[in-house]
């Protein structure tokens, strides 16, 4: 390259108005190529299936395909609402979420703070190990461990329930009692986990304002009240905020492998409504219509959270 | 820093409650580790009790010779290996050219991927795409539509984003194109982000059933869970019974279906519980990046 092809070159540069998209993507080929493959994993696997949502405005027959299914409109949606079923099942998942959401969320705080508490650092880390073991097991292998654990016939719960001379509950059996069992145990295993990130706030706290405290002569307690709370505040509004727009999800994973038909009248919720709808009995169109309804208002509760949060603080989702 | 005799009575009562959490998080397993160890007879008379009355292996034997099993543990190996594989290659190389600022489109590219984080086509749709690619009784149901988790992306970019871009521009002047930058020189120096979501995706499809539930029919393809799932929520005998040699016992030594399930239980959870205390900084890192806008 000698001079003039420079200058040449940087007069036209700076002549160009708007640089040319084509030329743009070839000079990044490289990058757009690595990009390329996820975008078509994305394509395929993500933005097909969005398409097939169409399938809940069809009377879907297998054989005749997608295109060629009958056209119904909001049809699914009104059978949807007007019968009992969904209605609990709705009613259910709400339920169980605001239920959920009142035990769980101050649990891994309290956690967090009593953690914090420790001044043997050994004895702290072992807790805190333990304490998330069951965040790495699955529903399927804990559905087992509470099977036998709250057993009716053998289990220690009922041992110690009827040896004070209760007759033994169902817990998984009894409607009565499912739900707060789906709570306790939901509880139990996501609290270590949970208090992960309130732990790692608090630590972050300039510790000179608890030896400035000591020295005004605040005893512990009054120490936690006023640093503290105050310093992770934040992260708890966010996470309560966040904690509110998945109301409507619920933990398919749990439900489906400790609900049985003793219990569906309490326990069956909009994803495992949709999947004995769809992949039981095979009515994918009424399915896929309680799918969408559900990620419709999943999404919109979505959008208002990470608002709400962005506005609150500058942490957003994204 | 000297205690009052208040906060001296609080250190005590704090001590005693988190380790009776400890005890409650750790006890249920116990239960099932004292069923799995015990005579028939015994089993109902464990009660609160931590260790078994007459430790008998008989369950654990015949377990170790369930057919069903093995094959399950084959499978759920192979799968997490190559999903993990999969989503650790996939997840770097869409993060890297994300991590650039100076993409083209940038924006536009990030939206549509962050978007299938809070939309799907849900259960159904996804469901017919898997049949009608004639994907289902194959190993790749379980493992393309998971192939990248966007969450894992979003931190491996965050992280690639906090590298500093001499290491970049040198390799650059070294005459390198993008893809060389990535996978000699980003890649090696990313060790433990890549081993923080190797590690999230290696236990996301170790515990994974329900793909394998729904797409998997052929008993020599199931996965671990979804035998565990067989022999213990919906109590299949079949699948309870199975073995490959024959057994005699003696008299009241017959292992239960339940001390059987419980053996099962405690064959499959052990990898994860021996393994994860060792390797939970990754994942608690993981977590701190991840929470963090990129």
């Amino acid at each position: 390259m000698n001079n003039i092809d420079v200058t040449r070159r940087a007069r036209t540069r700076r002549a160009r108005a708007r640089p040319n998209i084509f030329k743009e993507y070839w000079k990044y080929r490289y990058l757009f190529l690595l990009l390329s493959i996820g975008l078509i994993y994305y394509v395929i696997f993500h933005y097909i299936p969005m398409y097939g949502i169409i399938i809940a405005f069809k009377n879907y027959k297998f054989r005749l395909g997608i295109s060629k299914s009958p056209w119904i409109g909001f049809e699914n949606f009104a059978i949807m609402f007007r019968g009992v079923d969904f209605f609990n099942v709705f009613r259910n998942t709400i339920v169980i979420s605001l239920y959920k959401l009142v035990a769980t969320f101050p649990a891994p705080i309290i956690l967090a703070l009593l953690l914090n508490e420790v001044k043997n650092k050994a004895y702290k880390k072992t807790i805190q190990t333990i304490s998330y073991l069951p965040h790495f097991l699955s529903w399927v292998i804990l559905a087992g461990v509470f099977m036998q654990l709250l057993s009716p016939s053998q289990g220690p719960i009922n041992l110690i329930i009827k040896s004070l001379g209760f007759k033994p509950i169902y817990f998984l059996g009894n409607p009565k009692w499912f739900r707060s069992t789906l709570v306790a145990t939901s509880v139990w295993k996501s609290i270590g986990w949970e208090s992960i990130i309130y732990i790692a706030s608090i630590s972050s706290i300039n510790p000179e304002l608890y030896e400035a405290a000591y020295i005004d002569g605040a005893n512990r307690f009054q120490q936690t009240l006023k640093i503290t709370l105050p310093s992770i505040a934040p992260v708890i509004a966010i996470m309560f905020i966040l904690n509110t727009g998945s109301l409507i999800n619920d933990d398919f994973d749990q439900i489906f492998n400790l609900y049985n038909t003793a219990v569906y009248d309490v326990a069956d919720v909009i994803s495992t409504y949709a999947y004995r709808m769809g992949l039981v009995q095979m009515q994918y169109s009424f399915s896929t219509a309680v799918g969408l309804f559900k990620n419709v208002i999943s999404f919109s509760l979505i959008l208002i959270t990470n608002y709400i949060t962005s506005r609150f603080s500058e942490y957003g989702i994204w | 820093m000297r205690r009052s005799k208040g906060e001296r009575v609080f250190d005590v009562f704090n001590y005693i409650l988190l380790g009776f959490l400890g005890f409650c998080t750790l006890y249920p397993f116990l239960n099932v580790l004292n069923i799995s160890l015990s005579t028939p007879a015994d089993v109902a008379k464990i009660g609160l009790r931590i260790l078994p009355l007459n430790p008998n292996f008989e369950g654990y034997k015949k377990i170790m010779e369930n057919t069903y099993l093995l094959t399950g543990y084959k499978n759920t190996i192979i799968r997490t290996i190559l999903g993990t594989a999969v989503n650790v290659f996939l997840s770097a190389m869409v993060a890297y050219p994300l991590s650039k600022k100076y993409l083209p489109n940038r924006n536009i590219w990030i939206s549509m991927i962050i978007f299938t984080m809070f939309f799907s086509g849900g259960l159904i749709p996804s469901y017919l795409l898997i049949q009608k690619l004639k994907l289902t009784n194959t190993i790749w149901s379980l493992i393309l539509p998971g192939a990248i988790s966007t969450f894992n992306m979003i931190i491996v970019r965050n992280y690639f984003m906090s590298l500093p871009a001499e290491l970049e521009e040198s390799a650059r002047i070294d005459g390198a194109n993008d893809i060389r930058i990535l996978f000699s020189i980003i890649l090696p120096i990313s060790a433990p982000i890549i081993a923080t979501i190797a590690l999230w995706s290696a236990v996301g499809h170790w515990n994974a059933w329900f793909d394998a539930l729904i797409y998997i029919t052929n008993e020599k393809l199931m996965v671990l869970q979804v035998i565990l799932r067989k022999m213990i929520v919906e109590g299949s005998m079949q699948y309870i019974e199975s073995t490959g040699g024959s057994f005699v016992y003696e008299d009241g030594f017959k292992p239960t279906p339940d001390i059987i399930k419980c053996a099962a239980i405690m064959v499959s959870s052990l990898p994860i519980i021996m393994v994860y205390p060792f390797v939970q900084k990754y994942f608690i890192q993981g977590i701190m990046i991840g929470s963090l806008k990129g």
